[in-house]
């Protein structure tokens, strides 16, 4: 039994459409136009404990839809949803016990409060047993390293510092499966590496099912076994990485370094750029093996170095809105 | 607010006040700011005393008894209503309120423990002051009834004020920019039940006692505190029992918020 399950879940809103202009605004409180919107139009997917998922999709793929129903904050128009046995917008204050929620654009913490009161307010507000929370709250700031922030109001912090305290707050009443809405937009590269690294720490050592989104690649190549990639309200591709590579185009990449720069040819390869004797290549290995490739390029060329590369992951990602026409 | 419920409201306005602390200039400056805005009120009503002797068959002293009574109200009312009152701008615009739901705790508690407004001493001490010089003025002998609708009054008054704080969060679920019309119930209000209900025109009194319940946790228990016969005809018993129409209407209000408020917010977003 997987310990969420989503089936042919659909969420359509009504978008009113408002005229411009005072006139329009006006006549807007009398007659409203109302257009819908498919967010989501039938979604399917089962997590099991303990997955560490990324969540992907452009800008009103959906993503946010979802995570809002999985969490219990919107009610879905029709489909099914049980996470650990409970219907998140039914039983919404026992779900929420079992999760922890991360906006990376919104903190969680008291603003003008030390974040050590913060932490406090939350093990009143989830009833925390006093033992549990001495444990969990030490375990948790010294794997984040926050001892020296905790009495320093929530406004004064970093970004970086306050991402960590609320990934930390998110998780002090022990959940079992945590959602990270884009934890890294706007940090700076530490932060991101420790963000990244906690994550994993969480994932592997203590369990804890993880569902990520985020429009940093590199998020999703650090951590994610798995990638559900979403996009005009439908499950476009879910697999590990290396699936949703071989199911795109297979392309493969060679950085070239020669000893001098020359005008280079060479048959069944696609030069992508150029600079000086650098040169990036493109080559399909259905068509020719990479080792007789290297093969060719070593006995025509004067290399210094060669570089197998995969594809970025944007471009993977690209390619499957383009195949599914959807407007990143 | 079941048992630990209320513990949690003690933790969450504890909190409110520790951060307002952090702001001693703008909690002293509001708080005068506040107490001489409605200190300018209570001088209009004066004047106006001053320069026409009685208003009908009040004097000063009686008039500032409704004016003391509502005051003190609305300042409570206010203090503790400030989660309802801004959640619009504080939770709806902003998306906080998903946080809220997020948390396993009701709403309405969450919300109620948003915040302790100090900064509301300024209205509360000016009305407790008039409140106070009227019951000097007047030298009433106080029975325990009197006291008791007293009382009553501040209680059911707080009670109406905050239904119609909770009415205008509902209706932010839905437009943002209501609270202007809301603002003509609450400080409307407020202003309207400073004087004796009796002085206003019927089809007023009519609508401020059956559609929206002011003169019933104003006017009538005040007549009560007064201890004199209501210009309206009104007897003791139907003063002593129309103010229970405060919590009923904020029982209303709570429900409607719940079950219409936060129902239509689930299922559309923000």
């Amino acid at each position: 039994m997987s310990q969420i399950v989503v089936e042919s879940l659909e969420k359509r809103f009504q978008v009113a459409e408002r005229s411009p202009g005072f006139v329009g605004a006006l006549s807007g409180v009398f007659r409203r136009r109302y257009r819908t919107v498919d967010a989501l139009a039938g979604v399917d997917f089962r997590i099991d404990a303990g997955e560490l998922v990324g969540y992907i999709g452009p800008n009103g793929a959906g993503k946010s839809t979802t995570i809002k129903i999985l969490s219990g904050i919107l009610t879905p128009s029709a489909g099914r949803c049980e996470i650990e046995g409970l219907v998140p917008w039914q039983d919404r204050k026992a779900h929420v016990r079992n999760i922890g929620v991360v906006f990376g654009q919104r903190t969680q913490l008291w603003w003008d409060l030390p974040v050590i009161e913060s932490f406090e307010l939350l093990r009143d507000i989830y009833r925390i047993p006093p033992s549990q929370y001495r444990t969990s709250s030490r375990e948790l700031i010294d794997i984040m390293d926050l001892a020296p922030l905790l009495d320093t109001p929530v406004r004064q912090l970093s970004l970086g510092q306050r991402m960590r305290c609320d990934l930390v707050a998110s998780l002090l009443h022990q959940p079992s499966i945590l959602f990270l809405d884009e934890p890294t937009i706007g940090l700076d590269a530490i932060s991101k590496l420790a963000v990244r690294e906690f994550v994993k720490t969480l994932n592997r050592e203590r369990r804890v099912t993880v569902i990520l989104t985020t429009h940093d690649m590199d998020d999703i190549e650090a951590l994610c076994d798995r990638i559900v990639v979403i996009g005009g309200g439908r499950i476009l591709s879910d697999g590990t990485l290396a699936s949703l590579r071989a199911k795109l185009r297979s392309e493969r990449r060679i950085k070239l370094e020669l000893l001098e720069p020359v005008a280079f040819d060479s048959p069944d390869v696609r030069v992508i750029s150029a600079e000086g004797a650098t040169l990036h290549l493109a080559f399909d290995p259905s068509v020719i093996t990479t080792a007789s490739l290297i093969k060719n390029i070593a006995e025509s060329w004067p290399v210094k170095d060669i570089f197998i590369e995969n594809p970025p992951i944007e471009e993977l990602i690209a390619q499957l809105y383009a195949a599914n026409r959807v407007n990143a | 607010m079941r048992g630990h419920g209320l513990g949690l409201y003690w933790r969450l306005i504890l909190a409110s006040m520790t951060s307002q602390m952090q702001y001693k200039a703008s909690f002293i400056l509001s708080s005068l700011g506040q107490f001489a805005a409605t200190a300018v009120e209570i001088a209009g009503v004066w004047a106006l005393f001053s320069r026409f002797g009685n208003l009908e068959h009040w004097n000063i002293a009686e008039v500032c008894m409704f004016y003391g009574l509502v005051n003190v109200s609305f300042a409570i009312s206010d203090a503790i209503g400030t989660g309802f009152d801004q959640f619009g701008a504080l939770y709806v615009k902003t998306g906080h309120f998903d946080r809220l739901l997020l948390r396993p705790r009701s709403i309405f508690l969450q919300l109620i423990g948003h915040e302790f407004a100090l900064r509301r001493v300024g209205r509360f001490s000016q009305g407790l002051a008039v409140l106070a010089w009227s019951i000097v003025t007047l030298e009433i002998d106080f029975t325990a009834y009197q006291v008791f609708m007293m009382l009553v009054t501040i209680v059911t008054s707080v009670c109406f004020f905050l239904g119609l704080f909770i009415l205008q969060a509902t209706l932010s679920f839905w437009s943002v920019e209501t609270l202007e019309i809301m603002n003509t119930l609450t400080y409307g209000g407020v202003e309207c039940a400073q004087y004796p209900m009796a002085i206003y025109e019927g089809w007023f009194r009519r609508i401020f006692t059956f559609v929206i319940p002011l003169a019933c946790i104003s006017y009538f228990p005040v007549i009560a505190v007064l201890g004199i016969d209501d210009p309206l005809g009104s007897s003791r018993l139907f003063q002593t029992l129309v103010p229970l129409s405060g919590p009923l209407f904020l029982g209303i209000s709570i429900v409607l918020f719940q079950r219409v408020g936060v129902r239509h917010y689930t299922s559309t977003g923000s």
